[in-house]
């Protein structure tokens, strides 16, 4: 909660989204994916969900060892993309929506130090109306990105995860100059 | 008193100003201010669209979805919707609050007291805090709480943390930060564990003396700036407030109590079932937004002002030594029964927000918290009536059913309406003393907003977030034409437009 070390798991999955506006629950659904499940691998991960990343949200970063943010993005590449990020001054402090990266500005700011290593996995959803279902293209990138997080969640190394996003970045390139190549 | 800027006589012939949108729950209100030839400010009214759809679109309803379809009225205080309806749907069970199970009892202003904690941390740190440490027209790169993080990181990390706190008693109580579930009618759904409580424990000492230091931040603000904090947006009114039979602060469940500007008691210890014998509402054709008042007063005299400036200043005690002796404090400062300045609602705020975190320490040594009975039931009624301290005021539900439990009626009388009359005035003082024979500037359109965030009204959760309201100032001349436009965004960007 505020310093409980003791409690807190190594690593947090932190996904973000409103369940009740389509393809934008992905980010939840992902995480209720595997919070169903009674892996042994899970056993380190702290599971936290909400509509959107404020300011306090900083504070749920102390301690970890890794933090995956988990969204819906329409302009996520293939199914899903998977990136490191890091703190950035934007200017979605002003709203009620901050991105990940001014949410690590903001912790860098209160705590003087470099956030801890954070990622963000970005699952592709096209439709976000209120009270829109999920889309039959959303499940299947979310099934997509459930199977990829479990990969993550079995290694939280960050030296794996580093090699998961080249890898995802070569593959990008690779499709990229495909779709050139046949435009 | 600035009533008489209400209305000019010769609307048609002055110049109009708008400030549109001023945001409120996630809707939008106006200012509009009314200027002869000199640039006096004749007529300044604040126009609020509240929402009130739901009170239609929750007809037809079954009853027992009331708690958790209310909490979607806001985001900031969803707690307090859905507690005002678990009151009134416990009568529609047959359990009035005194037959509530102790535990359900304790457990439901556990939630509450994390509620309004968070709530007024919110308000106070992130969003009003700008104004008053760096100044009401100070630099608007300044107005957020990421420059109070940069000057002044202990008080910009102990607002954060203070909020998160009251948000994890939520969490622990209700299963979520936002929109969670916890109480049914008749009771509440689940105890708490032992480590949830030991959770919630190991911080709470912290919590304590942050908002103690947060009590001392705002009294000296506050009286470091004297007469001007005392005066700016400042006007005597009567209040209105919920308190314990004992006349004790009371946030969760009390009578309904009601004092004049001059301290003298208007009703004590009502029944707040009877509230329609004592409140009406009055509509005024230019704005969605009723205007409670009392009855026996009149439309002109009864209106009246709710939140924490009501409580404390009406309260007789609080329960919990810190907060009394800030309340205390807070009393001896005004020479008269009464505590009249606007901007003491910040200071009776902050007064709170100790007394929700005494309150937490103590409700978390109570065993009953940790189990017992939890939900009761009694005879099947007709009609429901819950009311609540929410952080911004007396809060209303008022429910009737069927046969078929399903809702037939539904009356809310919300925080901010009951300051309707109140803010208005405010800004009609802020417009009259500071406004008036000035040319616009950006810096003057935010001593509006402090006035009417003073009040935390809905709208500075919507749209101030960290910092900012977007707002548009039209200068318009008697033939109807623009002549000079103040924008902001709600990127902070300021620009003007000539017409």
């Amino acid at each position: 909660m505020v310093n409980n070390s003791a409690q807190i798991k190594p690593l947090l999955l932190f996904a973000y989204g409103n369940l009740s506006r389509g393809d934008d629950a992905l980010g939840p659904l992902l995480l209720a994916n595997l919070e169903a499940q009674d892996a042994g691998f899970l056993q380190n991960v702290d599971f936290l969900t909400d509509f959107q990343l404020q300011i306090e949200h900083a504070l749920d970063l102390e301690n970890r060892a890794l933090v995956l943010f988990v969204d819906a993005s329409m302009s996520a590449q293939q199914g899903f993309s998977f990136q490191e990020i890091f703190p950035e001054k934007d200017q979605s402090y002003t709203t009620h929506a901050m991105s990940p990266a001014a949410v690590l500005s903001v912790y860098q700011q209160i705590k003087q130090h470099l956030p801890p290593p954070c990622f963000l996995l970005s699952i592709h959803g096209a439709a976000f109306e209120l009270g829109a279902a999920l889309t039959t293209l959303a499940e299947q990138h979310l099934a997509q990105a459930t199977d990829f997080t479990k990969i993550l969640l079995h290694s939280p190394n960050l030296t794996e995860w580093r090699e998961h996003e080249k890898n995802q970045r070569c593959l990008q390139q690779a499709l990229d100059s495909l779709t050139l190549t046949r435009g | 008193m600035y009533e008489h800027l209400e209305t000019a006589e010769n609307a048609a012939q002055l110049k109009r100003v708008v400030i549109d949108p001023v945001s409120r729950v996630e809707g939008h209100g106006k200012v509009t201010l009314l200027l002869d030839e000199n640039n006096k400010v004749q007529q300044a009214r604040l126009h609020i669209v509240e929402f009130r759809g739901f009170e239609r679109f929750i007809q037809g309803r079954p009853y027992w979805e009331l708690p958790v379809l209310v909490q979607r009225l806001c985001g900031i205080c969803p707690v307090s919707h859905h507690l005002a309806a678990a009151k009134a749907i416990d009568q529609l069970v047959g359990v009035d609050p005194e037959n509530l199970p102790v535990s359900a009892d304790k457990l439901r202003r556990l939630l509450h007291f994390g509620q309004v904690m968070q709530s007024h941390a919110l308000h106070f740190f992130h969003l009003s805090s700008p104004d008053l440490l760096f100044g009401f027209e100070s630099e608007q790169n300044k107005r957020s709480i990421i420059a109070v993080l940069a000057a002044f990181p202990d008080i910009g990390v102990q607002g954060v943390k203070l909020r998160k706190y009251g948000q994890e008693v939520i969490r622990m109580v209700s299963g979520k930060r936002i929109h969670g579930s916890g109480a049914i009618a008749g009771g509440i759904n689940k105890a708490l564990t032992p480590a949830e409580r030991d959770y919630l424990l190991q911080d709470i000492e912290q919590m304590i003396a942050w908002a103690q230091g947060a009590v001392a931040l705002i009294q000296k603000v506050h009286c470091s700036n004297l007469p001007y904090y005392d005066e700016f947006a400042g006007l005597r009114s009567n209040y209105l407030s919920l308190t314990k039979p004992n006349g004790a602060l009371e946030l969760y469940h009390g009578g309904i109590r009601v004092k004049n500007a001059e301290g003298g008691t208007l009703l004590d210890n009502i029944d707040y079932c009877q509230y329609n014998q004592y409140i009406h509402e009055e509509v005024r054709s230019w704005t969605y937004m009723k205007f409670p008042y009392l009855l026996s007063l009149g439309k002109e005299a009864g209106w009246y002002r709710v939140g924490p400036l009501a409580r404390v200043n009406i309260c007789d005690y609080i329960d919990t030594p810190l907060a009394e002796a800030a309340r205390v404090e807070f009393k001896a400062h005004s020479q008269e029964a009464l505590v009249h300045s606007t901007l003491a609602f910040h200071w009776a705020r902050l007064i709170e927000v100790l007394h929700c975190a005494e309150s937490i320490e103590r409700l978390l040594h109570d065993p009953a918290i940790l189990g017992g009975e939890l939900v009761t039931k009694g005879e099947k009624r007709y009609e429901g009536i819950g009311v609540i301290e929410a952080p911004r005021g007396t809060l209303f539900h008022h429910y009737q059913v069927d046969e078929n439990d399903i809702v037939t009626k539904a009356n809310l009388i919300v925080s901010t309406t009951s300051n309707n009359m109140a803010m208005n005035e405010s800004v009609r003082q802020v417009a009259a003393e500071y406004l008036s024979g000035q040319e616009l500037t950006e810096p003057l359109l935010n001593n509006i907003e402090v006035a009417i965030r003073a009040y935390d009204p809905c709208l500075s959760c919507a749209t101030h977030a960290v910092g900012k309201m977007p707002l548009q100032l039209e200068l318009i001349n008697a033939q109807g034409d623009v002549v000079a436009k103040l924008l902001k965004h709600d990127t902070g960007e300021f620009e003007r437009i000539h017409g």
